[in-house]
């Protein structure tokens, strides 16, 4: 089986048909590891995990996992195939107490198995586990990411979609969510990752992709990236001179 | 507060509505029973709105329809029991098909088509005249004798219609905490957030019209067995609009929310209006006048309604 999870053939996509953003992007992910999807403003970073969620249906091209075509298939049913998706921002219902926004992460599960799968969830979250009757907005922001991806683990994904992780978060919470995406990913889950901070996120991946106005730039190792001297200007979106999006086969 | 405190406290706040019938004068307790009818449908409408997110000016509409239903079917000779689902089912199909702008429209242009829907269904109830009598309604709808108890007295009525509304209460309580009303809650907080978590938002938003729209019907139900007669005059939009400001002044999102903003637009009025006191004199004339200034007032000072009080309070006391 190849080890391309996730995707993307010539995909066509945006917010309304005079708006496209991914412009016959071509792109895929690997199981298991950390693929970090990097690039300017607009670049369409966004766009490429709603694409894949289901949250925006390409005009054209193809969208697969595990080789299987899943345009425009709802977000609920990309769940229960093992796409999960955190979205850019505070994520949380706020009104609700943490253990009921962690019970709305398995709303779609059998309800005599989401006990389990809470407590499944809180054993690696502890600092969770000591507020979950505490509403959701009380808790700091580092604890609120944790619980948003915990959210997301509750239905046990193979395939994690996280958007700007460290938005709002400090250093030291920035990398505790970087150790714990790197830990999912060294068990077994693919993790697909939009995030502005960009050199602390390629410490933590293992490629990074980037997007230049909606199609695939640059397809290097992480590692590699970082000690390119040309990051900064890559990032910020001026012309790739050493465009290289052809992968290894 | 503890949760087994609370029970009672509610219990005893139950048991003291009820027996405070028997002091009260016959227009007191047919007030009494206008309050329950009206929870009913605020308690319905605040799950729609407070709960769900969803903007309805049409909830008039649906009390109208159920009691519209009652009186036909009550005068047929219907069991009054089997004329309660019976309204309930019309009233949550037609609420499924009021909620499908929602999956269009938000805010201010799905209040205009719900509000359009009101104007519709008054419009037929007052023109329809075979079905609805028009302009001079239907009368001589009979009071309900169950299970051979006649419930024909004022005071009788009065308490079969609050048993009626605890169990209705105890239903949307059991929905509001089960994962269908976080479902609703997260509906409303944010339905993107709410879609990447897989809740079903188009089932979700439908079923918050249809589940407000039944209690409606419900209400209406009772409301023509209470009245005795019908008429379009009570289901007119401007209804649908003082039920939203029910939900609004009492806290919408609150389960007691429309417990307090009912007694505000159906009891405050008349107690006002009714006052002997030499002090309040004037309320006779002017009832409506200090109401309108106290809505806005309390709008302006309380958003969040009557039942965010004590939090405004504890985050004043709460050191910056």
């Amino acid at each position: 089986m190849t080890d391309r999870i996730i995707e993307f053939e010539r995909v066509v996509a945006g917010y309304s048909p005079s708006l496209t953003i991914l412009n016959e992007t071509t792109l895929d992910a690997r199981r298991g590891e950390i693929t970090l999807l990097i690039g300017p403003n607009g670049a369409g970073k966004s766009t490429v995990l709603k694409t894949l969620f289901g949250i925006l249906v390409p005009r054209d091209g193809e969208v697969r996992f595990e080789g299987r075509r899943i345009n425009g298939r709802a977000p609920r049913d990309l769940l229960a195939e093992g796409i999960a998706f955190v979205p850019q921002g505070r994520n949380l219902f706020p009104s609700l107490s943490v253990l009921h926004n962690l019970e709305l992460g398995g709303i779609t599960l059998p309800r005599a198995e989401l006990p389990a799968r809470i407590e499944e969830v809180l054993q690696r979250f502890p600092r969770i586990r000591q507020r979950t009757q505490n509403q959701a907005s009380t808790l700091s922001g580092g604890e609120q990411k944790q619980l948003e991806v915990g959210r997301a683990l509750l239905l046990r994904p193979r395939v994690l979609l996280i958007d700007e992780p460290s938005i709002g978060l400090s250093p030291r919470l920035v990398h505790d969510v970087m150790t714990l995406l790197r830990g999912l990913a060294d068990a077994g889950t693919t993790v697909l990752m939009v995030e502005q901070n960009v050199r602390t996120a390629l410490k933590y991946a293992d490629r990074a992709l980037v997007l230049e106005m909606g199609r695939l730039a640059l397809d290097r190792p992480a590692a590699e990236l970082l000690g390119d001297p040309d990051l900064n200007r890559l990032f910020l979106g001026g012309k790739a001179a050493r465009v290289d999006a052809g992968r290894p086969p | 507060m503890k949760p087994a405190l609370r029970v009672a406290l509610l219990a005893a706040s139950i048991a003291v509505l009820a027996a405070v019938a028997l002091a009260l004068k016959r227009s007191d307790v047919y007030l009494l029973t206008l309050y329950c009818v009206y929870l009913m449908a605020t308690f319905g409408l605040n799950l729609t709105v407070g709960y769900a997110g969803q903007m309805s000016l049409g909830q008039a509409a649906f009390l109208g329809i159920g009691a519209y239903i009652a009186a036909i079917l009550l005068k047929l000779g219907w069991p009054f029991l089997l004329v309660v689902p019976v309204a309930a089912v019309v009233c949550f199909v037609l609420g499924l098909v009021v909620g499908f702008p929602a999956l269009r429209v938000q805010h201010h242009y799905l209040a205009f088509a719900t509000l359009g829907f009101n104007v519709l269904v008054y419009l037929a109830m007052r023109n329809e005249e075979q079905i609805t009598g028009g302009t001079f309604g239907i009368s001589g709808i009979p009071r309900p004798t169950i299970l051979g108890v006649d419930l024909g007295g004022h005071v009788a009525f009065y308490w079969f219609t609050l048993g009626s509304l605890v169990v209705l209460g105890l239903l949307l309580w059991w929905l509001l905490r089960s994962p269908w009303g976080r479902a609703f809650a997260a509906l409303r907080d944010n339905p993107i957030r709410a879609e990447s978590l897989g809740i079903n938002i188009t089932a979700y938003t439908l079923l918050a019209f249809a589940i407000g729209a039944a209690c409606a019907g419900i209400g209406g139900v009772y409301f023509a067995s209470l009245v005795e007669f019908i008429e379009p005059g009570p289901f007119h939009f401007s209804a649908s609009l003082m039920m939203l400001l029910a939900v609004i002044v009492g806290g919408q999102g609150r389960f007691f929310g429309p417990v307090v903003g009912t007694v505000v637009i159906i009891l405050v009025p008349e107690l006002l209006r009714g006052s002997s006191a030499p002090w309040l004199k004037f309320m006779q004339v002017w009832y409506l006048a200090v109401f309108g200034v106290a809505v806005v007032l309390l709008m302006l000072w309380l958003p969040g309604g009557l039942l965010s009080i004590p939090e405004r309070f504890a985050r004043k006391a709460k050191p910056r």
